[in-house]
C-alpha cells in the first residue's frame, strides 16, 4: 500500500479525533483487558466479543496519545469480522512492521499508515499497546 | 547564568526537564574524571597514597553535605544511590520495626512514587494506616489541616519539600514544629528542592531527609540519607557485606561498624561522591538566593506569556518554584512533548511518578517545564513561541 505522508496523517488524525467504537458499554460475554504504557500513561481498555472463533465486535476506552488512540481505532476496525488465526496474523505483521522486521503489508490494510512509526522509537509502544491488549484477549479466549 | 560551564548547551537543546535530572557543569565532570584517571583507589581499604587521598575526599564530602543541610554531625550523612533508596532505607530499616499495626503515617496525594509505594508495602506487611493530608484548591498542601489529622496513633509525617508536579514549596518549619509538638517523626523528600532552596534540618526538626545528587548538578547513582544520629543508631542496614562490618566469626558472632558506615556495604560510588561534593561547592558559590530568584523570574515570565495563549491550561500558577505544569486543551500531554521536541525543547509529559495526584487534579497527565540556573528568558520565549503554533501539533508529530 503506497500512500503519501499527508494521506497517512489524515487517516491517523481522523481516527484520533473521531475514534471508531470508542466507549465500552458491553455485555458480560465480552472479554475486557487493560493495556497501559507505564512510562507515558497511555492507558486503554479493549473489549471484544468472540464467538465461534470470529471477532464479532470490539470496543475501547481510555486516555492515550494520538498514535495510541488512533491505532486502537484502526485495529478494531480492521479486526472485526476476522477469524482468530487471521487476527493473529494481522497482529504479528503489525508488530513486525513497528519493530522493523519483515512483514507482509498486504495483510495490514489501513494499518499500513503506521509504517513510519519506527522512526520515532518513543512512539513504538504507543502503537503496539492495543495489539498487546488484543493478543491478551485472544490468548484468554484460547485458554 | 553560567551557561559556559555546561558544554551540553552548545547542542542548542532547550532543556526544561530539570525536575527529572539536571545537566552537569564541567567542574563536576572533571572531578569525576580526575578520580578515574588520576587517583583511582577504593575507600577505607589501603595504606597507600591514592587510597588515603580517596578516603579523605570521600569523608570530606560528608562534611560538605552536613554544611549544606546544617546537620549536627558528619556521621548523620549516609551515602545512598539516591532519594528512592534513602526513603526505602528509612521505611524498611527503621519504621518496619518501630511501627505497629494501626499506626498512622501522614502523606499527601502529590507525593512522588518513592514516598508512597514503600508505605503501601509497609501497610501490606504490618498493617500501618496511610492517611493523606488534603490539598488546597490550587493543589498545594493544606498544612492548616495537619493538626486536625493527628491522633494518638499518628507516628510519622512524610512529605516532599517541593513536589515534582505542582512544585508547591512546603513550609518545613511549620510542619517540623507540629512534629515536635506531637512527637512525630518528620521525613522529608528533598529531591526537588536540594539544588534550589536552602534546607536546614535542625531548624525544621527533620528526622530523616533524602535527596539525589543528579538533580543538583551532580552525578547519577549517588544521593544522601540524612538521619538524626540517635535514629540512625537504631536503624538497621538493608544490605550486609564488606565495608560495613567490624568483625564476624565462624560461630556467627559479628559486629557492625558505627553510623554511617554500617549503611555503606560494598564498594561505594566513590566517583559519584566526589562529583556530588564538587556540585555542592558549585551551587554554594552561586548561592541559593540567586538561583531561586533566577528560577522565579523565568517562571513568572512563562506564566505571564503562556496566559496570553489560547487553550493553554496552567495548573500551578502560584507556586514558588521553577516548575510550570500545563497542557494544551484537548491535546494529550505526550503529543505536546513530542511536538516541542521538534523545536529542541525538552519537557516531561505524563504523570511524573505522582500517580495518585490524578485523584485531585482530575486529569492523569500533564506537561512539565522545570527551570534551572542555566535556562534563559530567550528559552522561555522559545517555548511560548512553539506553543503559539499549537495548531500544527499533529503536522509535526504524525
Amino acid at each position: 500500500m503506497d500512500m503519501d505522508e499527508k494521506m497517512k496523517r489524515d487517516i491517523i488524525l481522523e481516527h484520533y479525533q473521531s475514534p471508531f467504537h470508542k466507549g465500552i458499554d458491553v455485555e458480560e460475554n465480552y472479554i475486557k483487558v487493560n493495556s497501559r504504557n507505564a512510562s507515558c500513561v497511555d492507558n486503554i481498555n479493549v473489549a471484544a466479543l468472540i464467538e465461534d472463533g470470529i471477532i464479532i465486535d470490539a470496543r475501547f476506552e481510555g486516555d492515550a496519545c494520538a498514535i495510541c488512540t488512533s491505532a486502537t481505532s484502526v485495529m478494531i476496525k480492521t479486526l472485526i469480522g476476522k477469524t482468530l488465526p487471521e487476527a493473529e496474523e494481522i497482529i504479528t505483521n503489525f508488530e513486525n512492521m513497528i519493530n522493523e522486521k519483515d512483514y507482509d503489508s498486504s495483510k495490514l490494510g489501513e494499518l499500513n499508515v503506521y509504517d513510519t512509526v519506527y522512526r520515532q522509537p518513543n512512539r513504538k509502544t504507543c502503537a503496539l499497546l492495543p495489539f498487546r491488549a488484543m493478543r491478551d484477549i485472544i490468548s484468554r479466549k484460547n485458554d | 547564568m553560567n551557561r559556559d560551564d555546561f558544554p551540553i548547551l552548545n547542542s542548542g537543546v532547550i532543556y526544561f526537564d530539570n525536575g527529572a535530572t539536571t545537566f552537569k557543569p564541567k567542574c563536576v565532570v572533571e572531578a569525576v574524571k580526575a578520580y578515574y584517571e588520576d587517583y583511582t583507589a577504593n575507600a577505607h581499604r589501603g595504606d597507600y597514597d591514592n587510597s588515603l587521598r580517596v578516603d579523605k575526599m570521600y569523608e570530606e564530602v560528608r562534611n560538605k553535605v552536613r554544611n549544606l543541610i546544617n546537620a549536627e554531625k558528619d556521621e548523620e550523612i549516609v551515602y545512598t544511590k539516591g532519594t528512592t533508596e534513602s526513603i526505602n532505607m528509612v521505611v524498611f530499616g527503621y519504621l518496619a520495626k518501630k511501627l505497629k499495626k494501626g499506626d498512622e503515617v501522614l502523606l499527601s496525594k502529590s507525593e512522588h512514587a518513592s514516598n508512597v509505594l514503600p508505605w503501601i508495602i509497609l501497610q501490606e506487611k504490618i498493617g500501618i494506616v496511610i492517611k493523606y493530608i488534603p490539598l488546597r484548591e490550587d493543589f498545594s498542601l493544606n498544612d492548616d489541616l495537619i493538626e486536625d489529622m493527628i491522633n494518638e496513633k499518628t507516628k510519622v509525617i512524610s512529605l516532599a519539600h517541593v513536589t515534582n508536579v505542582i512544585g508547591d514549596v512546603r513550609n518545613l518549619q511549620k510542619i517540623g514544629d507540629i512534629c515536635k509538638k506531637h512527637n512525630l517523626l518528620f521525613i522529608v523528600d528533598a529531591a526537588q528542592s536540594i539544588g534550589h532552596l536552602k534546607v536546614d534540618v535542625q531548624e525544621c526538626n527533620v528526622s530523616f531527609l533524602a535527596f539525589s545528587a543528579h538533580k543538583m548538578l551532580g552525578p547519577t547513582g549517588i544521593g544522601v540519607l540524612y538521619g538524626k544520629y540517635d535514629l540512625l543508631k537504631e536503624m538497621d542496614p538493608l544490605t550486609y557485606g564488606g565495608g560495613m562490618n567490624a568483625f564476624f566469626e565462624a560461630d556467627c558472632s559479628y559486629e557492625l561498624k558505627d553510623v554511617p558506615w554500617k549503611f555503606e556495604a560494598g564498594t561505594q560510588n566513590i566517583a559519584g561522591v566526589i562529583g556530588m561534593g564538587r556540585a555542592i561547592d558549585y551551587i554554594l558559590e552561586i548561592g541559593f538566593d540567586k538561583i531561586h530568584q533566577h528560577e522565579m523570574k523565568l517562571k513568572n515570565l512563562a506564566i505571564q506569556e503562556l496566559k496570553k495563549i489560547p487553550n493553554i491550561k496552567i495548573y500551578n500558577e502560584k507556586t514558588e518554584s521553577g516548575i510550570v505544569t500545563f497542557n494544551i486543551d484537548k491535546v494529550f500531554s505526550q503529543d505536546t512533548a513530542v511536538f516541542l521536541n521538534r523545536f529542541k525543547i525538552a519537557v516531561r509529559s505524563g504523570n511524573h511518578c505522582a500517580k495518585i495526584l490524578k485523584d485531585e487534579i482530575g486529569i492523569t497527565n500533564t506537561c512539565r517545564a522545570s527551570f534551572y540556573l542555566y535556562n534563559t528568558e530567550e528559552e522561555v520565549m522559545a517555548l511560548v513561541a512553539a506553543l503559539k503554533r499549537q495548531d500544527e501539533v499533529y503536522d509535526h508529530i504524525i
